[in-house]
């Protein structure tokens, strides 16, 4: 009996449902396909390298899932007691029947598990469905092989899942369980009483709040975006609250302002419908200023995370290309005061049983020199002291790597790089990592003469040139000086480098060949007993990239979890919103109707309510984010902000599709609310 | 001249087994400027009878002309038009916007119309004050008493200058010294501007307002009655007369 009740009343509350039911199917296939990314990952045939990411990458998810459980339970929680107080007369009913308020929390358990089950069950089938399109996307950010990849569900992420919403579902119902116990007769049959009281907000009062609240909002994003003094983590904290607190008096003040302004303009107050629209949105604002804040900074979270996220992608992958522009590299570092035992690096190959150069399509060999005369601490000059005091954690002893003008060009010429040409008597200083090149730079201003095995040289240009030698994931140059070739000639090796591109296109497998002739080769030398291999370096642009897309990707799946998870929320507090207040303006419509409003100008005005209601978080959450983007930006340092708009437009796609896809639905499923029930 | 011209409709509920005649066979006429009121029990058919000439609800058989134009051929936006400019609804439960104050629900009736912002307001003001509700112009429905809220729908209903206006029990939610006024209200408006009124209600003390009753029962016209020359209390003590053979509910709503 009590069942029967409860399936007949989901059925004719359904359209109060559709929301609740829509949102908890993307809720479980949304986590489900997240927590399924390392059973799809593993599935695809990628390098052990790889797999030790998507181990981390899983991980992180793990635990990213509990908060993204704690948003998704309050949703729910918040959702329910929507439903409920929407209810509050049938339960009233139930309770003049003659109903206990025990059997009402059955009716309501049996409600909330039924739809609980259904929602899991199709949102995981959901799920499934959509986690074989994101192993697409893992292929694409991990750059593996697709052939080994067939249909996969993840049991394990099925099991975390279920055992999730279980908890939250039912959290919710031993809520809705209390809320009954605690219901009075009377103020359930008075609940959702006909007339609502408006009041018109003090206007004084209004632009005084707007103009506080627009100042502090204006102080907070000048002291994010352009303040250049450094500033600690309390700082941001301290700007966030504010803006925060700034963002729901702007909602506060601009509910009441907007509706004055409009009245004001009597041409446009009084066309149409007007006056009704801008009654229905103010009053509809007026009484989520809360939520609209929630909603805004959730929005503005989403679009810095989104956007941060993939220009942080598109940073890692350019700078990869830019700073690996060869394939393999070894580098022998000879100990001071010793010659080498071999030329180059060729020759010890090939003297140990291997042609190393077979394997190359081209490559070049050179040496690099050092003067135990010539240290950090001279290249500084006069400014040495300063810095000495200034950075005491820095090593100023150390030697300064120099390399031979026509080495560095050849070295360029297979990079694709830019040549350089020096004058007798001068040098180019090569450093790209930032803070050491502000020391250098102020050191080359400052008059740069150095003394490099008894010869005094000059710069050529007053500041660093952003270059490098070695293959490496980030820009970590300290200092390289390239001098004319009759400077270090006859002098002893202190590095000896060999850098080039494989013959073969088959980059894995010629990657692998070399290594594993290489290390033949190395068992030589050892078996010989030559000393020296220990200072061997091998480096190769598969092994960088392997390292630096880990991290893009990690932060790519997380900012996608955290984004998806915000809109979801925030779209649907909004429609569950919007959508109660269409079930209870019906009579207001209906009168429209009997007056002789045109269906189009009621629809029309719906559109407009709507658009205007998921709009202005949105609006707020954008500005929010131009700013918040400026500060991230900083941050990551000049890197440039070409891949920007790039960013931006695919965190927009993103935003358009869930919270504009939340919008629509509202408006349909609200239209569907309204209509005339007669035609 | 002939404004309203009723022809032999019929309007039937429920299926063949259990039909429900709501409206069997009532033809009558209206002419530009009458004050007409129907009276009857709950059930009678009154209210049914108002919703098809109103075009809310569709009659089974029949006719109703407006002007000479057949009201039960209308459809969809042409339906919308006609009900927006021939006529002015005044409801039981006021039906007010409680979102607007009463100046932005009657100048709805004009904006929805497309009437430009200056003319509406002068036109507003001046119903106001033919209604006497100048001083609750700025309140909102929660704000008014039942007889302010009743006289704001009215201003609503003739502010757009119908044809014809249509109230469904208009003192049905209201206290006796409001009924009045409104009532008073109504005669005015009948008498000095030549609104056509037509009034449903079961209370006789309503109806004397009117020039003609007209009394239904079971969906059919029971008798008619002319105000002519007699005075409001004689009218009323004839209405007694014929609700007492009536009989039913409608002698007790006295």
């Amino acid at each position: 009996m009590l069942c029967k009740l409860s399936l007949r009343n989901i059925r004719r509350s359904m359209r109060d449902y559709a929301i609740y039911f829509f949102t908890l199917i993307i809720g479980v296939s949304v986590f489900y396909v997240f927590n399924a990314v390392g059973t799809q990952a593993a599935m695809i045939r990628m390098e052990q390298s790889k797999n030790e990411i998507v181990q981390a990458l899983s991980t992180s998810i793990g635990a990213l899932s509990v908060f993204v459980a704690v948003v998704l339970g309050l949703l729910i929680v918040y959702a329910n007691r929507f439903l409920m107080k929407r209810r509050s007369r049938e339960f009233a009913l139930y309770l003049t029947l003659g109903m206990g308020k025990g059997k009402i929390s059955a009716i309501l358990l049996l409600e909330t598990l039924l739809i609980g089950v259904g929602s899991l069950v199709i949102g995981l089938l959901i799920g499934v469905g959509l986690s074989q399109l994101m192993s697409a996307l893992v292929v694409n950010l991990f750059e593996a092989d697709m052939t080994a990849y067939r249909f996969v569900v993840s049991g394990e992420a099925i099991v975390k899942t279920v055992l999730y919403f279980a908890v939250m579902i039912l959290a919710s119902a031993v809520w809705d369980t209390a809320a009954v116990t605690g219901m009075k007769l009377i103020d359930l049959m008075q609940a959702g009483g006909k007339s609502e009281k408006v009041r018109l907000k003090n206007p004084l009062l209004c632009v005084v709040v707007f103009l506080i609240a627009a100042a502090a909002l204006g102080y907070a994003y000048y002291q994010v975006g352009w303040k250049t003094t450094a500033f600690g983590r309390k700082e941001i904290l301290i700007w966030i609250a504010m803006g925060s607190v700034s963002t729901f008096f702007i909602f506060w003040s601009v509910s009441g302002l907007l509706l004055r302004i409009v009245m004001s303009m009597k041409n446009t107050y009084y066309r149409g419908l007007n006056s009704f629209t801008f009654r229905q949105i103010s009053s509809k604002v007026n009484t989520t200023v809360f939520s609209m804040t929630v909603i805004c900074l959730m929005l503005f979270v989403t679009i810095c995370t989104l956007t941060s996220a993939f220009f942080i992608r598109n940073l890692v992958n350019k700078s990869f290309l830019e700073l690996c522009p060869a394939d393999f590299e070894v580098m022998l570092e000879i100990e001071e005061g010793e010659a080498g035992t071999y030329a180059d690096i060729t020759e010890m190959c090939a003297e140990n049983g291997y042609d190393i150069t077979a394997d190359f399509a081209d490559l070049r060999e050179f040496s690099t020199f050092r003067d135990p005369e010539f240290t950090f601490a001279d290249s500084l000059g006069s400014l040495a002291e300063e810095m000495r005091n200034e950075h005491p954690n820095y090593y100023f002893g150390s030697p300064q790597e120099l390399i031979r003008q026509s080495d560095y060009n050849a070295l360029m010429d297979l990079y694709g790089r830019e040549q350089l040409s020096l004058g007798d008597g001068e040098y180019v200083l090569l450093c790209n990592f930032v803070s050491f090149s502000s020391i250098r730079n102020a050191a080359l201003k400052a008059g740069g003469e150095i003394t490099v095995f008894g010869q005094t040289l000059r710069p050529r240009i007053a500041s660093c040139v952003d270059s490098f030698i070695d293959l490496a994931a980030e820009r970590e140059n300290f200092g390289v000086f390239v001098v004319p070739d009759d400077v270090v000639n006859g002098k002893t090796a202190q590095r000896q480098y060999f850098i080039g591109n494989y013959l073969s296109d088959d980059k894995q497998a010629a990657e692998e060949a070399v290594k594993r002739n290489f290390d033949m080769a190395q068992r030589a030398m050892v078996d010989k007993g030559e000393s020296g291999i220990s200072f061997i370096f091998i480096t190769s642009k598969i092994d960088i990239g392997a390292a630096i897309i880990g991290l893009s990707v990690i932060v790519t799946f997380l900012s996608l979890y955290i984004g998806v998870v915000f809109l979801i929320a925030g779209g649907a507090i909004l429609a569950l919103k919007e959508l109660s207040e269409c079930t209870d303006s019906v009579g207001r419509y209906v009168m429209l109707r009997k007056i002789g409003a045109e269906e189009r100008d009621i629809t029309g005005s719906l559109f407009r309510q709507t658009g205007i209601f998921f709009l202005l978080p949105l609006l707020l959450a954008c500005i929010h984010s131009v700013f918040g983007m400026k500060f991230a930006i900083r941050v990551m340092e000049d890197f440039g902000t070409e891949n920007l708009f790039q960013s931006i437009a695919v965190t927009s796609a993103i935003l358009l599709l869930i919270y504009g896809g939340y919008f629509l639905v509202t408006y349909f499923s609200g239209r569907g609310i309204i209509r005339d029930k007669q035609e | 001249m002939e404004l309203l011209n009723i022809q032999q409709i019929e309007k039937y509920y429920g299926s063949k087994s259990s039909l429900t005649k709501a409206i069997d066979d009532i033809s009558f006429t209206v002419e530009a400027g009458e004050f007409v009121a129907i009276m009857g029990a709950s059930g009678s058919g009154k209210t049914t009878l108002l919703n098809c000439i109103s075009t809310i609800d569709r009659v089974t058989a029949g006719h109703i002309f407006l002007e000479g134009v057949d009201v039960t051929k209308l459809r969809g936006r042409e339906l919308n038009r006609f009900r927006r400019e021939k006529l002015g609804f005044i409801f039981q439960d006021f039906n007010l916007l409680d979102t607007l104050t009463a100046f932005e629900n009657i100048a709805l009736a004009l904006s929805i119309q497309k009437k430009p912002a200056a003319e509406i307001e002068a036109a507003v003001k001046k119903v106001a004050e033919q209604l006497n509700i100048t001083d609750v112009l700025d309140k909102y429905p929660w704000q008014m008493s039942g007889g302010e809220k009743q006289r704001t729908a009215s201003a609503r209903a003739i502010v757009t200058g119908p044809k014809l206006v249509l109230a469904d029990e208009p003192t049905g939610a209201l206290d006796s010294k409001s009924s009045k006024l409104l009532l008073e209200r109504f005669r005015y408006l009948n008498e000095e501007h030549g609104a056509t009124i037509m009034m449903v209600t079961h209370d006789s003390f309503t109806a004397s307002y009117a020039g003609r009753v007209i009394f239904i029962k079971d969906g059919r016209i029971f008798h008619e009655l002319s105000r002519g020359d007699n005075s409001r209390k004689q009218f009323f003590d004839r209405i007694i007369d014929v609700v007492t053979l009536l009989g039913g509910d409608v002698s007790d709503a006295l």
